[in-house]
């Protein structure tokens, strides 16, 4: 009974798939969906390493620093790095001195209660504060921006497909709209041509527009791909602020375990020795 | 229960007779995974993924336990708490990424140990409650890693459980309640949050019990074999400690170093990347997809495109997502076949192999987005696996004709006939 019902449950979803199947492989040759302009122009990110890739990376700090560097002086006007605290900075090479200093004179105040009055208002941070945001909220970012709302930064390479690579790849990617770009693709008032970007067109200017938008104080050549270059490695960073005593703990790990399979695997020979031996001696 | 030849525990030290006599804790462990427990000699590496799966629910408990002491179940702080745990925890970022992986591997162990059970028959007579036990903690499991991946409350968290919980919808008259029920209101949010971390809390233990469960099973059969074989005597047996111990031991290690290499150097290879962006009911992400170990049941949920007669398309890939779980609990009853193993069923063995390749196929059109060729695929996927199932394994049952079975287990081994081999 119970497979006289089971054949009947299973002709009838199996058959209801294959007419499904038929009646979609039907309309698809008939009316094969066209590739889409999105599908077409758009690029994979580009191939770019960082010091932090693989099992063995680490951080540049010079990088790092250089990277904080352009997301203090180009970034940062409209995005925010809410998870993060100026004391962070610290672990990038910075002295307490200068945290103290660099959270002290950030462009913008942290929000806070006036002790006297009660009233908000805002004071000079502090190491232990997070990076104040730029927009007071998402209405005002988004008023500011064209309606668009410029994403937080702080998880940004782990929060995009592609990862570092597309960072880097949107930031070097703007570029004039290819001759043959269908009409509905071509970017409206206020957007920008980034075939790295998924719909292609996005809202961002090109931030990175020249070389020498910053002046690094290492000597390092500001050219554009290095700005962008650096300030992805600093979002790395700022995503993933545990990676380097990630890869060290994990190899500190691997090693302990392997010497332990290892014994583990030579006392499981030992132990079954004698069982293998009356297999091997039947035989 | 067990074999007639288990050795006896004997408490050799006063204590040991003494506690013997008042609880007699340690002759329960020798008997269950001791020197006191006879398993059959000839166990192949498949045997091990049971242990491991034991291993991954307590990786899963204890880093679960850990995050729940730093984690805030409210809408409005969970994701930065995650990200609290990540930054400012000791080790927090270690706990997590252990846990998300730790799910993954658990699934892993899980599936395999699924495929052995389907390969060599170890769901047939006299093991038809361990197999029902087993569907029941992977359904547990499933539940319990959905409402996990929903605590971040990251976008994929909040559309995830919009979409599953969504599901209920399609059931006529009582649909919307029922999700309504499951939510705490129209859409996910702090009430839906608060009562699956609540659950999510509960239901590990709950899997825990039903895993005595199935270990208690499993002790009164003993465990299958590569032959399909039954035991027949003490020279088919070891037993299971030392050599089950040493060799569970060994592959612990093994699935050890997978599982820490996964998690310290690519810890977000298995997550979504827009998980890491805050739950936005105003922002659809452009692909909703679940975890890679729902993918096969989302392909066949999404391979129902087009109504029959008056039930909706929906509520065919509802109801056929649930019956391409459920009808586990039937395969019992569904494959008479007397022979357990796979290696002597040559037919079902080639069955067995395209079904592998079929839930392959229909785990990689579950994380394709819902365009063709995919859906065309998961549709021809979706109609085979139900195809064997329901039809290929009855109708199997009765025309196969399977190869002879040896003697023994030990004959199997040896090669030789029992009466010599001993």
């Amino acid at each position: 009974m119970v497979r006289f019902i089971g054949i009947l449950v299973g002709l009838f979803f199996s058959g209801w798939l294959l007419v499904s199947f038929a009646m979609g492989a039907k309309e698809y040759i008939s009316n094969p969906p066209a590739e889409t302009a999105e599908h077409a122009f758009h690029q994979e990110p580009k191939d770019i390493s960082f010091t932090s890739d693989g099992p063995l990376g680490k951080f540049d700090r010079q990088q790092l620093q250089r990277g904080f560097q352009v997301y203090k002086e180009v970034c940062a006007a409209c995005h925010s790095l809410r998870l993060v605290a100026f004391r962070n900075l610290e672990e990038i090479g910075y002295n307490e001195d200068e945290v103290k200093a660099i959270a002290a004179n950030w462009a913008i105040q942290t929000p806070d209660v006036d002790p006297d009055t009660g009233e908000m208002s805002s004071r000079p941070s502090l190491p232990a504060d997070k990076f104040p945001k730029p927009f007071a909220n998402n209405v005002a970012a988004a008023a500011a921006n064209n309606n668009a709302i410029p994403p937080d930064l702080s998880l940004i390479t782990k929060a995009r497909e592609g990862g570092a690579p597309y960072v880097y790849s949107l930031l070097t990617g703007y570029q004039n709209p290819p001759a043959n770009l269908p009409e509905a693709n071509q970017p409206g008032p206020g957007l920008h041509y980034n075939p790295y970007f998924a719909n292609l067109n996005l809202a961002m200017a090109p931030p990175l527009a020249a070389a020498d938008m910053v002046s690094y104080s290492d000597g390092t050549n500001p050219s554009i791909e290095q700005m962008a270059e650096d300030v992805t490695a600093f979002l790395i960073w700022t995503a993933e602020p545990k990676l380097e005593e990630r890869h060290q703990t994990g190899w500190a790990v691997i090693a302990f375990l392997l010497i332990a399979t290892i014994l583990a695997y030579l006392s499981y020979r030992t132990i079954w020795a004698d069982v293998k031996a009356e297999k091997k001696k039947k035989v | 229960m067990s074999f007639p030849w288990a050795k006896e525990y004997t408490p050799t030290t006063d204590f040991g007779q003494w506690m013997d006599k008042q609880l007699p804790l340690p002759r329960f462990i020798y008997n269950s995974v001791g020197a006191g427990y006879p398993a059959p000699r000839n166990l192949n590496y498949m045997w091990n993924f049971g242990s491991l799966a034991g291993l991954f629910l307590v990786v899963q408990i204890v880093t679960g336990i850990i995050l729940a002491m730093h984690y805030a179940a409210n809408a409005n702080i969970a994701f930065d708490s995650v990200e609290h745990i990540m930054r400012d925890v000791n080790s927090g970022w270690m706990i997590r990424y252990a846990h998300a992986n730790g799910a993954s591997f658990f699934f892993i162990a899980i599936y395999l140990h699924i495929g052995r059970g389907l390969f060599y028959g170890s769901y047939k007579a006299p093991r038809e409650m361990l197999w029902l036990l087993g569907v029941v903690i992977y359904l547990l499991a499933m539940a319990t890693a959905f409402m996990g991946y929903v605590l971040p409350w990251g976008q994929m968290s909040f559309w995830g459980a919009k979409v599953i919980t969504g599901l209920f919808e399609a059931i006529p008259l009582v649909g919307k309640p029922i999700q309504e029920l499951l939510l705490g209101g129209f859409a996910p949010d702090n009430a839906a949050l608060n009562r699956f971390f609540s659950l999510h809390y509960l239901l590990p233990f709950v899997i825990a019990g039903v895993v005595i469960m199935h270990i208690w099973a499993l002790h009164i059969p003993g465990s299958n074999n590569p032959t399909g074989v039954d035991v027949k005597g003490p020279q088919d047996t070891v037993p299971f400690h030392p050599y089950y111990t040493a060799k569970d031991g060994w592959t612990i290690g093994l699935a050890l170093i997978f599982f820490t290499a996964l998690m310290f150097f690519l810890p977000n290879a298995l997550g979504h990347a827009d998980n890491y962006i805050p739950a936005n009911p105003l922002s659809t992400p452009a692909h909703i997809v679940p975890e890679w170990y729902f993918w096969p049941w989302y392909a066949i949920l999404r391979a129902f495109t087009f109504d029959f007669l008056f039930i909706p398309a929906k509520l065919l890939g509802v109801l056929a997502m649930f019956s391409a779980i459920l009808v586990w609990f039937f395969l019992p009853w569904l494959d008479k076949s007397p022979v357990r193993s796979g290696n002597f069923r040559p037919k079902f063995k080639i069955f067995f192999g395209i079904l592998v390749i079929d839930v392959l196929i229909l785990g990689y059109c579950g994380g394709a987005p819902a365009e063709e060729p995919f859906v065309m695929i998961s549709q021809l996927a979706a109609a085979y696996y139900f195809a064997h199932f329901l039809i290929i394994l009855p109708l199997l049952s009765r025309m196969e004709k399977p190869e002879p079975l040896p003697n023994s287990i030990t004959e199997s081994v040896t090669g030789k006939p029992l009466n010599t081999a001993s």
